[in-house]
């Protein structure tokens, strides 16, 4: 019983990862119609919007440490961060402490402009093109995206650590009557599965209860009569692509300290994130998100020693298992809605 | 009508034939009129460096490549000369090698095996290097190594530790200066006893491939020899990001130390995320849990961050050692590029020199008298001490270093120190140890 409860919350945090990167899929995808394979280099930007900021608040100066020497013999020296110079060492460090959650407020902006760039840039030339040839274009897109964060980051991943007062984990166990121990939870992830759940509440929220979510989700219905009535959807889908990037990025933004950040971080997400949004239904807002719960929790079980034992590589593929299934028996997916990608 | 038996149809034939024979690759061909391929003809030789220059491991790459131009600045007289001046053998003068100009051309290995034999045979052919060396994984140096061999053409291993390049994979033109699985076992085993005792519960995270499966293997039976349980071993994908899943249990089943044989990208997360689950403040079996890294790389040490510290692990060389060689290299290397050089720079940087040596002791680039210069050779100042390249198996026999991820690093290149340097004879084993059988050396070839 801890073993399942352990694995069904592991799925969790997994879950909200690839819900968030689902989701902002399903949004272009609804919107504009694209098949965006973009969208995992946007997961990865957004991961190096904490990088860049958290070396912008570490940027500092060298001093000198008297009576030591470097590897070469000569004066040691150590950095020190100018913010320590500005507000002191406590408030300092405190503000290099926190740096990945400044972040999202750094990211949003930045996302939300790189997102529409990329939509007004490019994109928008291939919405009448075939989704081969969309699917093309943005591949491409990544890989050059990644290269570009490569040639300034470097490949090697670089550790980002959450603010210290979420290091270590709570014991969940003990909560609910369990030996001390036996399901115990990283403070981060708890955090990470929480924000999930804000976002993308805000995500609903804002598409159910806002007069730009209604045109939105009236566009993504019937694009041609909302054009009639005198709306500009181009603007408002544009906006959306914006924000789907946006939400890409903060998943970004938060996961560095789960896995510290790397180039082709994007693309270990992106393929599974399809398989998500297909699973879900394409062009399913809620379809993503069940099913970026269901396939990270069915990840975690996969995982299992035991699970490993009885079927070998089941860790492997059950994701893509669970696609096959799906796909056979339930060709739009668990919510798609009729008429999306169907003849 | 004629007597000239030329017809068109035949002269179509003979050109096509001929053309066929021009467009052999020029590794079966081109050096028919040598006695072996690429044999040196001019006032320069050429060295193909195939390193990750792309990839995941291309920051480890660029270290690499950078070990290997200074050692072609170093052969061909410039610099302060590096461990030239420290070496036991005396041979090289720095006036090249056989007094031929050292010049060099690099491949992008890509750490994937497909795409380090198709850049070194590129090399081989295009370029006419003499010897590959390089590489960043056990996957791509066994493949290299197998080519290396076809080709005629020597093989000095860069950063390989599976205990298959010099164990079931080896090849009679290939030659490995980095330690092994085997080796790091052995090393670390007395060590973690001292420190954690000789009860302990292991729980095994295994790479889902070769290099992890023979480090499994090698850390098993030097723990299990001390005394230790091995209470599961779980092998993780290669391409898995988020360890959690494996991380989780480990503390229900009973298990007091976790074993991450991981690398790379790999270790990185798998060790952040043991880290996260709070594994090292938690108290198992009335004792503190314990992780151990078996290998440790510069590139791990950084990706992990603060994640290393107190871990104990295994390498090949660090550049806080202060031998002679290790020392001039540490300048060398520190005094050009501004920064310590990595255990993959140096392996890199021996290996050419060895090769170099080797060379000019046997006064010819035949890679059969290379390989019989190397075989059995005995040398020191290289920074790991008194050193063996045993003929049997070509690999080197020298101390190992055990490391523990320090505490308050000075820099972002002083991340681990040393515990202890374990005497050769503690990780020697004979050639025909279980852990390396089933495969044989075979003859050299000098291709031709």
């Amino acid at each position: 019983m801890d073993a399942i409860i352990l694995q069904i919350l592991n799925g969790l945090d997994k879950g909200s990862a690839y819900a968030l990167i689902a989701l902002g899929l399903t949004l272009i995808f609804g919107t504009l119609g694209v098949v965006n394979f973009a969208h995992g280099a946007l997961f990865m930007i957004g991961a190096f919007c904490a990088v860049t900021l958290s070396r912008l608040i570490g940027l500092s100066h060298k001093v000198e440490v008297e009576g030591e020497t470097d590897f070469l013999g000569n004066p040691l020296t150590k950095d020190v961060p100018y913010i320590y110079d500005w507000f002191g060492e406590a408030t300092g460090a405190a503000i290099v402490d926190w740096a990945v959650p400044l972040a999202i407020l750094f990211a949003i902006p930045v996302m939300i402009l790189v997102g529409v760039v990329m939509e007004r840039g490019l994109i928008k030339h291939f919405y009448k093109r075939p989704h081969a040839d969309q699917i093309l274009v943005t591949f491409g897109l990544a890989i050059v995206l990644q290269e570009v964060i490569k040639y300034f980051y470097g490949a090697n991943p670089i550790p980002t650590p959450a603010p210290s007062a979420f290091t270590g984990s709570f014991d969940f166990g003990v909560l609910i009557g369990f030996d001390a121990n036996t399901i115990i939870y990283p403070y981060w992830r708890l955090v990470y599965f929480a924000f999930a759940a804000v976002i993308i509440g805000a995500v609903f929220a804002f598409l159910q209860f806002t007069t730009f979510g209604m045109v939105v989700r009236a566009g993504m219905a019937d694009r041609e009569t909302v054009g009639l009535l005198g709306i500009n959807i181009d603007k408002r889908f544009t906006i959306m692509f914006g924000i789907a990037a946006a939400v890409a990025g903060l998943a970004g933004v938060m996961y560095v300290p789960i896995n510290p950040p790397n180039y082709h971080m994007g693309m270990d997400f992106l393929v599974l994130s399809f398989v998500v949004v297909v699973v879900g239904g394409m062009g399913s807002l809620p379809g993503a998100v069940l099913a970026g719960f269901l396939l990270g929790i069915l990840e975690s079980f996969a995982s299992m020693r035991e699970v490993i034992d009885l079927i070998p590589g089941i860790n492997q593929i059950i994701i893509y298992l669970v696609a096959i299934i799906i796909l056979l028996t339930r060709p739009r997916g668990l919510m798609g809605r009729k008429g999306v990608m169907e003849d | 009508m004629s007597n000239n038996d030329v017809t068109r149809r035949g002269l179509l034939k003979s050109g096509a034939l001929a053309g066929a024979g021009v467009a052999l690759p020029t590794i079966f061909t081109a050096s028919s009129a040598s006695a072996f391929t690429n044999e040196p003809t001019g006032s320069t030789v050429t060295l193909g460096f195939n390193v990750p220059q792309t990839g995941p491991y291309a920051d480890e790459g660029a270290d690499e490549l950078r070990a290997y131009e200074l050692a072609v600045e170093h052969l061909n007289g410039g610099g302060d000369g590096g461990m030239m001046s420290t070496f036991s053998s005396k041979a090289l003068d720095g006036t090249g090698i056989l007094g031929k100009k050292v010049e060099y051309v690099t491949g992008d290995t890509q750490t994937k095996s497909d795409a380090a034999r198709a850049s070194a045979k590129s090399m081989i052919e295009k370029d006419g290097a003499v010897m590959i060396t390089g590489g960043s994984s056990s996957g791509v140096a066994v493949a290299v190594q197998a080519l290396c061999q076809e080709a005629g053409v020597i093989f000095m291993a860069g950063l390989t530790h599976s205990n298959d390049t010099t164990g079931k994979d080896k090849r009679a033109n290939g030659f490995r200066h980095f330690f092994n699985s085997y080796m790091s076992g052995a090393a670390l085993a007395p060590v973690l006893a001292a420190n954690y005792g000789t009860d302990r519960k292991a729980y095994h995270l295994t790479a889902d491939y070769n290099w992890g499966y023979t480090t499994e293997e090698a850390i098993r039976s030097s723990t299990e020899a001390m005394g230790w349980e091995t209470v599961a071993a779980v092998k993780t994908p290669l391409t898995q990001t988020d360890f959690s899943s494996y991380i989780a249990p480990v503390l229900q089943s009973g298990a007091d130390t976790l074993v991450l044989n991981h690398y790379g990208g790999n270790m990185v997360n798998s060790l952040t995320n043991a880290v996260q689950f709070g594994l090292r403040d938690k108290q198992v079996n009335g004792k503190d849990f314990q992780i151990i890294v078996p290998l440790y790389s510069r590139l791990m040490a950084k990706g992990a961050g603060a994640n290393v510290k107190g871990i104990f692990g295994s390498t090949n060389w660090h550049w806080s050692l202060q031998d002679d060689g290790s020392k001039a290299f540490v300048k060398s290397f520190g005094t050009k590029y501004g920064f310590p050089p990595s255990q993959a720079a140096h392996t890199c940087y021996v290996q050419t020199l060895l090769y170099a040596d080797a060379v000019q002791r046997a006064g010819t680039f035949e890679p059969c008298a290379v390989v019989e210069a190397l075989e059995g050779y005995e040398f020191d100042g290289l920074g790991n001490g008194k050193t063996l390249y045993r003929a049997e198996d070509h690999q080197c026999f020298k101390d190992v270093l055990v490391v523990k991820g320090k505490e308050n690093p000075t820099s972002e290149f002083d991340l681990l120190e040393i515990v202890e340097v374990t005497p050769v004879a503690q990780v020697t084993y004979p050639p025909d140890h279980p852990q390396f059988a089933g495969g044989a050396l075979g003859t050299c070839n000098n291709g031709g």
